[in-house]
């Protein structure tokens, strides 16, 4: 039942972004197409959902205080916490790296639509988030953060690709000249963050 | 009627080419909606192929306002009705009850009106179209959703904001992605929180006599099942109306008259209706089997009749703008709005009600519903063609 709750809270409750606006560069910009949306998104759940209990086991057994004890006595008073960023991107990076190569060579076309915002995932806000949100929440174990990685990487999919679809409908309205483009959907991203809003509170 | 057709001959002379104001020519759009009001223009299309109906924009969006018009006059009754009981008088006249409640109903709909269609006037001038019909019936929705005692300043703010953000950004009528009078009561909640829930609002004069020896409260059936207390209403009650709630969304009895009307006409999808009260059903049962508290315990056919949820399944759920435009489509969507209502309803402490969240929510998803059921149907046919290729 936890597992459900923190999967359901990391999907609606707090998306990653209606909630915190994380990851808002390439959830603006790859948003033209429901297609090209879809990739970006299964990339994200992906990259999210691995790199984050990596970065779980990384946390709790090599950078925490402490979490050097399994090597004996010695080692339990060190604290390396202060490495956890340039861990973190590490593994995103080389993972996002493995994705890159991977959608290169089964689906080309995906690859040149999604251009620069397929290697850029590497420093997509919400995929460091995911792994800060994961250390700051502290879960009792790496299955939780697992749930949790995937949820807010199915939350930030359901988004993107909902904004796709509103934005392929939008091509043939008249929208005013200066709101073309970003502008209008900067407004569309604030209207679904208010539609968003019905799931805030609620408490699992 | 000669003479009307002169007065709007010879208002708009001088601002058309070779005129006095020729420069202000962008007045005549004014001037030709409201000419458009009294009389059906005389240019009619000649070449081409047209689709001949007697139905257009503007018959349509009259239709629903003739549906809605029970809910509005029984709106301005249960008002002053709500009023007199929560002090105790029960053999007030009747046009007393009337008169009062029109007192505090009928500035709300002039607010509304005067604000919405002023922006779109101004819109439409600026564009140089003609004015759309699309506000009609938004203006009537605004002040049937709102609680009796808001501030009419609130109302005016917030159904410029939607008007302006919610539908003229996307370019006007038949654009907007969100339903334009939710997106106003939405920017109300979230904005002026104080004015949209609690148990103060929901009664004319108790906001004002609060804190006073007068004082009174007036909390709505979900507002009470949500606080665990006993219901002092009977289901009759909630059927005809007889209960605090927002301006129009009380009486379930005159939404089902609006529903017919609309159905009848073809105009309201029963698509849409259909599924959402399948949805709620299917949501109210499960909640009853499980009954943890009083809103699960709460049988599943009152909840269609407590709140907004038959006005908004009605009235805003049905809009064709914002709704999924494909038949399968449309049964998903209804499905998840009504299953979604209660959802919220029962789940989410901050709001008791959840129809409009779930309305506005399953706006944002409709345009990602109709892509897949339209490239579900696509890779059907290509399938079916295929056997031909010999």
């Amino acid at each position: 039942m936890e597992y459900l709750n923190t999967f359901v809270k990391a999907i609606f409750i707090e998306n990653m972004i209606f909630a915190y606006f994380l990851g808002m560069c390439s959830y603006l910009a790859v948003s033209k197409t429901v297609k090209t949306a879809v990739g970006l998104g299964l990339a994200v759940i992906f990259v999210l959902g691995f790199t984050v209990p990596i970065n779980y086991l990384l946390e709790n057994y090599l950078l925490k205080a402490g979490a050097l004890a399994w090597l004996g006595e010695n080692f339990a008073s060190i604290d390396l916490s202060f490495l956890s960023f340039i861990m973190f991107i590490a593994v995103v990076a080389s993972f996002v790296q493995l994705v890159e190569m991977a959608v290169e060579k089964f689906s080309p076309a995906l690859y040149a639509s999604l251009g620069i915002f397929l290697p850029l995932i590497a420093v997509n806000c919400s995929i460091l988030g995911g792994a800060l949100f994961m250390q700051e929440r502290q879960f009792s174990n790496v299955g939780m953060a697992t749930i949790f990685a995937f949820g807010s990487g199915v939350g930030w999919f359901l988004a993107i690709v909902a904004l796709a679809a509103i934005r392929e409908k939008l091509r043939y309205s008249n929208v005013p000249p200066a709101l073309r483009g970003l502008g209008i959907t900067f407004i569309i991203t604030g209207l679904m963050g208010i539609a968003f809003m019905s799931f805030m509170g609620i408490t699992l | 009627m000669k003479f009307l057709e002169d007065i709007f001959h010879n208002a708009k002379a001088p601002f058309e080419k070779g005129g006095k104001f020729e420069k202000y020519g962008k007045v005549t759009v004014a001037i030709e909606a409201f000419e458009t009001f009294l009389f059906t223009p005389k240019e009619v299309t000649g070449k081409g192929v047209h689709i001949k109906d007697g139905i257009d924009l503007k018959r349509t969006m009259s239709v629903v306002i003739v549906a809605m018009l029970p809910c509005l006059l029984f709106g301005i009754y249960n008002a002053g009705f709500q009023h007199f009981r929560a002090q105790g008088i029960l053999d007030a006249p009747f046009w007393e009850m009337v008169a009062m409640g029109a007192w505090k109903v009928l500035p709300l709909v002039v607010v509304s009106y005067a604000v919405g269609l002023g922006i779109e006037f101004a819109f439409a001038m600026n564009k140089g179209h003609a004015v759309e019909e699309g506000f009609l019936v938004t203006g009537m929705l605004i002040p049937l959703i709102v609680p009796i005692d808001i501030p009419l300043w609130m109302v005016a703010v917030a159904t410029a904001f939607a008007v302006v953000f919610g539908k003229e950004v996307f370019g006007g009528t038949g654009m907007n992605i969100m339903n334009v009078a939710l997106t106003t009561r939405a920017f109300l909640f979230f904005a002026y929180p104080t004015y949209m829930s609690g148990d103060k609002i929901w009664v004319l004069g108790a906001s004002e006599a609060a804190g006073t020896p007068d004082a009174f409260s007036g909390a709505t059936v979900l507002g009470e099942l949500a606080a665990n207390n006993q219901l002092a209403y009977s289901v009759s009650d909630m059927f005809l109306g007889f209960i605090p709630g927002s301006i129009g969304e009380t009486s379930t009895l005159a939404i089902l008259i609006g529903a017919a009307i609309l159905l009848i006409t073809g105009i309201g999808s029963w698509r849409i209706m259909l599924s959402a009260v399948a949805g709620a059903a299917v949501m109210g049962l499960i909640f009853n089997a499980v009954g943890m508290n009083s809103l699960m315990t709460f049988p599943w056919w009152q909840h269609m009749m407590v709140g907004g949820f038959a006005f908004g399944v009605v009235f805003m759920a049905t809009d064709p703008v914002t709704a999924s435009q494909t038949n399968t489509g449309k049964f998903i969507y209804g499905f998840l709005i009504g299953l979604l209502a209660i959802m919220i309803r029962v789940f989410n402490p901050a709001y008791p009600e959840g129809i409009m969240l779930a309305i506005l929510f399953m706006n944002v998803m409709a345009p990602l519903i109709d892509h897949y059921v339209v490239g579900a149907n696509i890779s059907k046919r290509l399938k079916r063609a295929t056997v031909k290729t010999a």
